[in-house]
Formats: C-alpha cells, structure tokens, sequence
C-alpha cells in the first residue's frame, strides 16, 4: 500500500476531528475515498436526491483491506460511481475483491455492484435483500432511469445477493475478518451490518443518518429499538450510510434517535386524538424542521410511514 | 417478455372481475398503457365514464359531493382521500364510486349505501394508490339516478406497481387482523357516530413483478366489506387493487341503541375476515 499521510483536504474538514484519519494522495484516488481507520476506506456521497448532476453519488460507499483480500461495502447509485470506487480500490491495492457487500435494498447503495461484476466477486446481503430487490427491482429502474438521466443510468443493472446472511456470518479477507450481522425490520426489512474486527468500524449502512434526514422504509418501531440496543454496546467508530465518513456512534445515533422519537411521540398523540393520516403529515415531527437537511422530500413521507404502523398499536 | 404481458393481463383480469363488468373494457386501455403509453396524455374520462356509467353523465355539483386529496401525494401508495356528501344531500345518495382515471384497475371501490348509514353530513375517508399524475374522482348517485362529481388532481406516482409492504413476513403474517371501532360523536350532529375499520391486508396489485421467476405476484386483495350496526347496513364495498395496503376507512354512521359496528370481509381468494367493535366501555 502506498498511502502517504496528509493533512485533511478540502471536503475532508469535517472528519479532520476524527483520529487515525488519512486522505490519500489527491493522485492515488482522485481524494475519491479517505482512509477512515487502518484498512478501512469510505467515500462519501453529496446530500441529494438523484440527479443527472450527481450521477446517483448520494451515499456512502466503502471498502475495507485485508492481507489477502478486498472487501467493498455498498457502490454507490449508478454504474459510474461503481467504476470510481473500484478504481480507487486499485489505485490503492492489488489484492482481489473477494466480496461486494450491501448493506439493503436501496438503489443509492446498490446500483454500481454492476462495477464489480467481471471479477468474479461474489455479491453478500441479508437473506430479504434478494426479495427486496426483486420485488421492487422494476419499479427502481424506471423511476431511477428517468431521475439519474440515461447518461448516468447507463448498463444499471440489479445484481442480487449469491451469498446471503441470516443471524450473522464471518468473511475472511486475511489477517483481518469482518462480521456482517443480518439486522430486525429497522430502516428496510434488509438491514446488514458489518463490522471490521480489526479497527472496530461499524459500516452501518442506512441504520444511521447524518445531516441527512432519514428514511422510514421498514419500521419506525423496530428501527427505535435496533438503535437502542446497538447504543448499549457501541462500536468504537461507525460508518453511516450518509453523512460523514466516519464518526463516533453517540454524535451519529443521538440526533437520530431524538428525530424517530419526536415522529414516533408526535404521531401516536394524533393516532390518540383521532385524528387522520393527512392531519398526522401536517404538524407531527415538525420540530425536527431545521435539524435536517432534504427534510422537505421525505418527512411527511416518513410520518405517513409512521402512523400506518402505529395506528396498529 | 410476451410470457410478463400475459401475465399482467392476467391480474387486470382479476381485478376487473371485483367490480363486475364495470372495469372489462378497461383491459385494452390497461394494455395499451403498458404497451406504449399511447393513453397517457390524453383524456381518458369520456371513455372511463362510458365503461362505468354506461349513457349517464356525471355533472360536477359541490352541492352534493366534495373531494380532499392532497395536490401533491407524500407517498403514492398511501394517499388519503376525504369524501363528504353534505346534510341537504346525505338522504337522497344511493352509492358513491371513488375513481383515479389513470389507475390500472380506475375504479377504487363502489360503495353502496344502507339504512343505517345516517342522516346529516355523510364522511368517509380511506387511502389509495395512485400510479400516476391523475384525476381523482367521488362520483355520488341520488335515487333519482342522477351522477354528481367532484374531481380532484393528484401529483403522485408508483403507487400500483410499487411493492407496498415494508416488511413482507410481518405483513403476511397479520393478514386479515381487523380493528373496528367507534370513534365516538360528531360535533353538531348527535345523531351520527364515526367509526373506524382497519384490515390487515398486503392488497397485492398483480403489478409487482418477481424477477426471479419472471413472473407476477398474482393480485390479492380484498374485494368486498359489509359494514352493520347490529342488523343494518351502513355500507357494503366492492373494492379492487387501488385501495391502499392494509385498507381503512373511516366512515359516518347513524347513532342507536347499539352502537356496535359487525364487518364482514372477503379478498379474492375468499379468505373471509370477520370483525366487531363499538364505542369503548370507559
């Protein structure tokens, strides 16, 4: 590995908190990725939704090296993002990419598995992700054809898991061995996470939002709970799916946490007063306005989200 | 490829068998869609109209139905709907049909009304998916036979084909769960009471394609749902696959001496999902 230390660069002035942070040569990977932990490489996306401009670069994609072998943990949202990490995955080593990891279902963190594909990876989700994406897979490219543009959205393809998890599984890349446990119905019903043995980073996928308002397209209750539960024993250092590359698990689960309780809280008063679905999209969580960004796009679909499972309560 | 189109034309057959012959001629306009969104622009209501309502033409009238819809839905397979048919009109309405013109299967859902359905300002509401940008419709039948509308224009997309369920095992676990209840009286109208009917039901469109086989989740969903207070009916509906997952209605209904509200449901597989409830004893 030739990775030489540097001070943070531009885009990387959040994360210059961080310890054991490196940005690699601007001539290595183009500063696509940092080096987040030992190992352990992210990229982060902008917050947007797709667009043409962004070419589907909207989420978190990583990866993580071992003596033997590669292991890349979601691919961002287009064919194109795909290529950009698997170049950066070169740039930096020579080893094989044994693996390609999604963390769920959702066309930001899976459409450049496509950029992997003549390497004889073999591709790892939770047990539902197959299901998820078959069940969802035409939907996702029509709509995703006309948001990223065709230049964009060129060669996207669905590639489902071959190897799948279901309780919790080890992948062995040398000298280093990252545990990937199959997740409760929380952010989607395909929830995988996977941590890195060796430096104790958790890619968390979207189980944890930054900045980014976060997306109810499982359970607002089991999500609530996954996240208490995983806050009694946190990881040292997490991944999340948006936002910055890597962080402590309080400063990324904690605002979180509070905006799922506030909705959750909100959304049962109203169940309570009887008042009605539209009525709910109106007013409850609106307190979480200014703590997020793209809150206009999704909160009143995440409240909706949110009182179709808690009038059942 | 060919084998996919059959099939889709399968489920629009399904569905169309819900509502009788109402939605039949609409399979050539579905197919058409898929075929080459030949449809899609134009202004499908005059031919909609003909294959619902045979000759009878429905005049717009606020004075007999009213229509909330958001402009904008935040989830297309989740979009509320509110139908009200006002005092000086409630007593003379036989039946309501809820249409969403550019919907593979257009008719929502007819219900037909009954005695116990009460007099003063009728309401209902439920949620249904709308697949494209639509014209939404409440078309209310006075016993004279006159057709009344009122129409609404809805910004949502997906909502059909969309794979509704977020957490597939859970919902196919509680199929058929029912919550009926009172939700107690109307201000100003003592004479009515709202209630409230929820049915778990993953309501399968017939649109969802499984890629592994290449086939289409066959549609399911619940085509009919009797509403009583004790021996009377509020309602009866003849629903399709446009009526939201987990359908639910909140409705209008006359005050008695029992309150207590018995639903019958039946889905197309005729599976038959029973339900009661009343006003809470506290």
């Amino acid at each position: 590995m030739t990775i030489n230390r540097r001070m943070c660069l531009a885009g990387g002035l959040a994360a210059c908190a961080l310890p054991v942070l490196r940005v690699l040569p601007v001539g290595a990977t183009g500063g696509f990725v940092i080096e987040v932990a030992p190992g352990v490489f992210v990229h982060r996306g902008q917050h947007a939704v797709f667009n043409p401009q962004n070419k589907g670069d909207i989420s978190n994609p990583g990866f993580v090296v071992g003596e033997e072998a590669v292991a890349v943990i979601d691919t961002g949202g287009s064919p194109q993002v795909g290529r950009e990490l698997r170049a950066a995955v070169t740039s930096i080593t020579d080893k094989p990419i044994r693996y390609v990891i999604n963390t769920h279902m959702h066309p930001d963190h899976v459409f450049g598995n496509v950029a992997f594909e003549a390497d004889g990876t073999v591709f790892v989700g939770h047990h539902k992700l197959a299901r998820g994406l078959t069940e969802r897979s035409e939907r996702y490219l029509a709509i995703n054809k006309d948001l990223l543009g065709p230049e964009a959205f060129e060669g996207t393809k669905i590639i489902p898991p071959t190897l799948t998890v279901e309780g919790t599984r080890t992948l062995d890349l040398g000298g280093r061995t990252l545990e990937l446990s199959a997740q409760p119905t929380a952010h989607t019903d395909n929830d995988l996470t996977v941590a890195d043995s060796k430096t104790g980073t958790v890619f968390m996928g979207d189980l944890l939002f930054v900045e980014h308002i976060p997306t109810i397209d499982g359970s607002i209750k089991g999500w609530m709970a996954l996240l208490d539960r995983i806050g009694q024993a946190p990881p040292v250092r997490v991944v999340p799916g948006h936002g910055p590359h890597a962080l402590a698990w309080a400063d990324a689960a904690t605002p979180l946490q509070r905006y799922l309780r506030t909705v959750a809280t909100d959304v049962r008063a109203m169940i309570a007063q009887g008042k009605t679905l539209a009525e709910a999209t109106e007013s409850a969580g609106s307190s979480e306005k200014g703590a997020w960004l793209l809150f206009e796009e999704y909160h009143k679909r995440n409240v909706s989200a949110a009182f179709a499972e808690l009038e059942w309560e | 490829m060919q084998a996919k189109l059959t099939t889709l034309k399968g489920a629009f057959a399904v569905a169309a068998l819900a509502i009788g012959a109402v939605t039949v001629g609409l399979q050539a306009q579905a197919a058409d869609a898929v075929n080459g969104n030949a449809l899609l622009e134009a202004d499908v209501w005059p031919a909609l109209q003909k294959d619902v309502f045979g000759t009878k033409v429905a005049q717009e009238n606020a004075s007999v139905v009213t229509l909330e819809a958001p402009v904008r839905a935040d989830d297309a397979a989740l979009v509320p709907l509110t139908v009200r048919i006002p005092a000086s009109a409630s007593g003379r309405v036989k039946k309501l049909t809820l249409i969403v013109d550019k919907n593979p299967a257009p008719v929502v859902a007819e219900f037909e009304y009954g005695p116990a359905a009460g007099d003063g300002e009728r309401v209902l509401s439920t949620r249904v998916r709308v697949d494209m940008y639509s014209n939404i419709r409440a078309v209310v039948e006075t016993d004279d036979g006159a057709l009344h509308m009122a129409t609404k224009f809805v910004k949502a997309a997906g909502g059909c084909s969309a794979p509704a369920l977020k957490d597939t095992d859970a919902a196919l676990a509680d199929a058929g769960r029912m919550i009926v209840r009172t939700l107690g009286s109307i201000e100003g109208a003592p004479q009515l009471r709202q209630g409230q009917l929820m049915i778990k039901h993953p309501q399968y469109s017939g649109l969802q394609l499984n890629q592994a086989t290449g086939f289409y989740i066959p549609a399911r969903f619940v085509r009919e749902i009797e509403v009583k207070r004790g021996a009377d009916v509020v309602f009866k509906m003849t629903g399709g696959i446009s009526i939201s997952e987990d359908p639910n209605f909140r409705f209008t209904y006359a005050a008695g001496s029992d309150e207590t509200l018995e639903v019958t449901a039946t889905d197309t597989e005729g599976k038959v999902f029973t339900g009661r409830g009343g006003p809470k004893a506290s």
